[in-house]
């Protein structure tokens, strides 16, 4: 599993800071994605974790190149996507694709399901012929638990996970390398998301492609992921193994968002750590650690330096003056 | 527990034509007792929404349209009452929070005057002392240097702010019922903790009973004392929270808790309920669960099994539970 699939440098994305046609006053600028590195293993499952605004969806936006980075660099299986011609970032667009959160918005309703599945099929292998590509799109839809026969009806004529399930089967019609997943359950109830994060990982391991989860509920990223990277404010703050995020987090936002989930369990909601105030906004991001207007460990220092990445563990990063001394481990 | 404060019986509503209608709420019952946090659970189209929105007879008719039931409140029928009449209750005796503060909010009315005008409505106080109650209102529920921000608009808040005040204008006027509906849904999970703290302590400031209604489990867990469970528009289970998380009783209650990811549990696979939630009123006959029951039997789908007792406060609708018990 040690073959680099995705490799980021230093990503950054800001919106805004232009001029306005009426002001002399320049929009605030957003930094959305502030100087993200990591790297992705070819079949493994990354997730990425946060609360709203974190950029973890411009991050995974980024990845597949549907948005120009402001900065930094973008390597998938090699190739440098920030770099290379629109040519052949159409030919790479093959070996990624993206699966999203609302299953009622990202399907054509105008289109018969075939349609829909065969798309990526006709612009990557036009010499296909339309006898084949209905086989292909049969068998796609067997592998994400659906009846072939649906083939020629349309979007409307089918439940939130259902619809989740034919938008899988177009994301994986070129077996692709990477996904990119961007809440892909959340949308769907309970009995139903439990089924569709079944089918993500049977196909994953069935045909070895490499998951870029995005998603916000720490429970469901526990049985999807091999490693989480937690975001905030458009930095990431912690990043490692599932089984040392979970155990042993190091970083206090980290800690503070797995214990404020609520469980479903009457007595399992005892020890939580409610954090004071809001997220600040991302266009007056504070100064040294972002974290340190709601870290109930903040010191002087934090205000003043900005903590980087540091190795805590073993495969374990977490960017935080005082990860070794944090009292509040769980 | 004493008398009940609230208690729903057999109520059922249609949507659509009279002539041909759909069923969405069909036999419901439940109560909440004074003092008492009860919690509505259910996925999308359990009927969950629906109910909390005929007790306080919101419910738009056209096209929906009570059909059958009672809705005791305090000793007197809400659907009984003149149409009429139920402003009067609504805000003063049962108060209801939205899931998104943003657009239950006036977006041109400064918070304030907002929640001062919930004050007006149904008491007699004159301006400054209405200022006053505001002022205490925004301090109960933890605004910050909340004189300065009398006078800012929804649009200054953050939606974990937006959702403290829709809090402190549904507490105005000590309603004897909240109805919250989905109250934490639209927030991240850090100001999810900080409004459940929030009405946590509002239990046990305010003496107030609470009608929670969501689908996530684990606020319902952390919040009440009882639970009802509801799957296309019928209450499956119903009693104490415990009971209700620790011997589940209907298959579908059973299926939900080992279907939710948890953090603290190293399954390899989550367990799944096969097929998907039915479409409002499309099971006429039967249980609403037999399509995708593991323990249906053929009786199940012809008769819809009464709720049956396990224990003095809890109940479930499923005939092959109930046997197993006796036997």
């Amino acid at each position: 599993m040690n073959d680099v699939l995705v490799k980021a440098e230093g990503v950054t994305k800001f919106f805004g800071g232009e001029g306005r046609l009426f002001s002399k006053e320049k929009t605030p600028q957003v930094r959305a994605v502030d100087g993200v590195s990591f790297e992705m293993f070819a079949g493994e499952t990354l997730a990425v974790v946060g609360e709203s605004g974190c950029g973890k969806s411009t991050l995974g936006r980024l990845l597949l190149r549907l948005l120009e980075p402001t900065g930094g660099r973008i390597e998938i299986d090699g190739t440098d996507l920030t770099q290379i011609s629109k040519e052949a970032l159409r030919n790479s667009r093959r070996k990624m694709q993206m699966v999203f959160q609302d299953p009622y918005g990202s399907l054509s309703p105008r289109r018969t399901i075939a349609e829909i599945i065969a798309e990526p099929l006709e612009v990557f292998e036009p010499s296909m012929s339309s006898r084949a590509r209905r086989e292909r799109v049969a068998d796609l839809l067997e592998q994400v638990g659906l009846s072939p026969d649906i083939m020629d009806r349309r979007p409307r004529q089918f439940s939130g996970g259902q619809r989740q399930r034919i938008g899988i089967a177009r994301a994986i019609a070129l077996n692709p390398a990477l996904i990119v997943a961007d809440e892909p359950v959340s949308a769907l109830d309970v009995s139903v998301q439990a089924q569709i994060v079944n089918l993500l990982q049977d196909l994953q391991q069935d045909k070895g492609f490499s998951y870029f989860f995005v998603a916000h509920d720490l429970a469901v990223v526990r049985h999807i992921a091999d490693r989480v990277m937690v975001m905030y404010l458009g930095r990431v703050v912690e990043i490692g193994p599932k089984s040392k995020i979970y155990a042993a987090p190091q970083h206090p936002y980290t800690q503070a968002l797995l214990s404020a989930a609520p469980e479903p369990d009457p007595e399992g909601n005892t020890k939580r750590i409610i954090l004071q105030g809001d997220v600040p906004s991302p266009t007056k991001v504070p100064s040294g650690c972002s974290f340190r207007t709601r870290c109930p460990l903040a010191q002087p220092i934090c205000s003043s330096e900005r903590p980087e990445l540091r190795q805590v563990a073993e495969g374990q990063l977490a960017a935080c003056h005082f990860a070794e001394t944090n009292p509040i481990r769980q | 527990m004493s008398r009940a404060l609230l208690k729903v019986e057999n109520l059922s509503v249609d949507f659509g034509p009279v002539s041909n209608p759909i069923r969405v709420l069909n036999d419901v019952s439940f109560s909440v007792g004074r003092g008492q946090a009860v919690g509505l659970v259910g996925e999308s189209g359990s009927g969950k929404s629906i109910t909390s929105l005929s007790i306080l007879r919101l419910v738009p008719e056209p096209p929906g349209h009570i059909a059958a039931g009672r809705v005791e409140f305090d000793g007197c029928d809400l659907l009984k009452l003149p149409r009429n009449k139920m402003p009067e209750i609504r805000g003063r005796d049962i108060a209801m929070i939205f899931q998104e503060p943003m657009s239950s909010l006036n977006p041109v009315m400064a918070i304030g005057d907002q929640i001062g005008e919930a004050i007006k409505l149904h008491r007699a106080l004159d301006s400054s002392r209405r200022r006053e109650r505001v002022i205490e209102l925004l301090k109960l529920v933890g605004m910050p240097d909340p004189v300065s921000r009398l006078g800012s608009y929804p649009h200054q808040f953050s939606g974990g702010m937006r959702q403290r005040v829709m809090i402190a204008m549904a507490l105005a006027c000590d309603p004897k019922l909240l109805i919250a509906d989905e109250p934490t849904t639209a927030l991240d999970v850090t100001i999810q903790a900080q409004v459940l703290e929030l009405m946590k302590k509002i239990r046990s400031e305010v003496n107030s009973s609470i009608l929670l209604i969501s689908h996530d489990l684990g606020v319902i867990a952390d919040i009440c004392d009882r639970v009802v469970v509801m799957y296309a528009g019928r209450v499956v289970e119903d009693g104490d929270v415990k009971s209700i998380f620790r011997t589940p009783k209907h298959p579908y209650t059973q299926g939900l808790l080992q279907a939710v990811p948890r953090l603290a549990d190293d399954r390899e696979r989550l367990y799944q309920i096969a097929g998907s939630v039915p479409a409002a009123g499309s099971i006429k006959q039967g249980c609403p669960f037999f399509a995708r029951c593991s323990l249906r039997q053929n009786r199940c789908q012809e008769q819809m099994p009464p709720m049956f007792q396990f224990g003095s406060e809890h109940s479930a609708a499923c005939w092959v539970t109930a046997e197993e018990e006796v036997s």
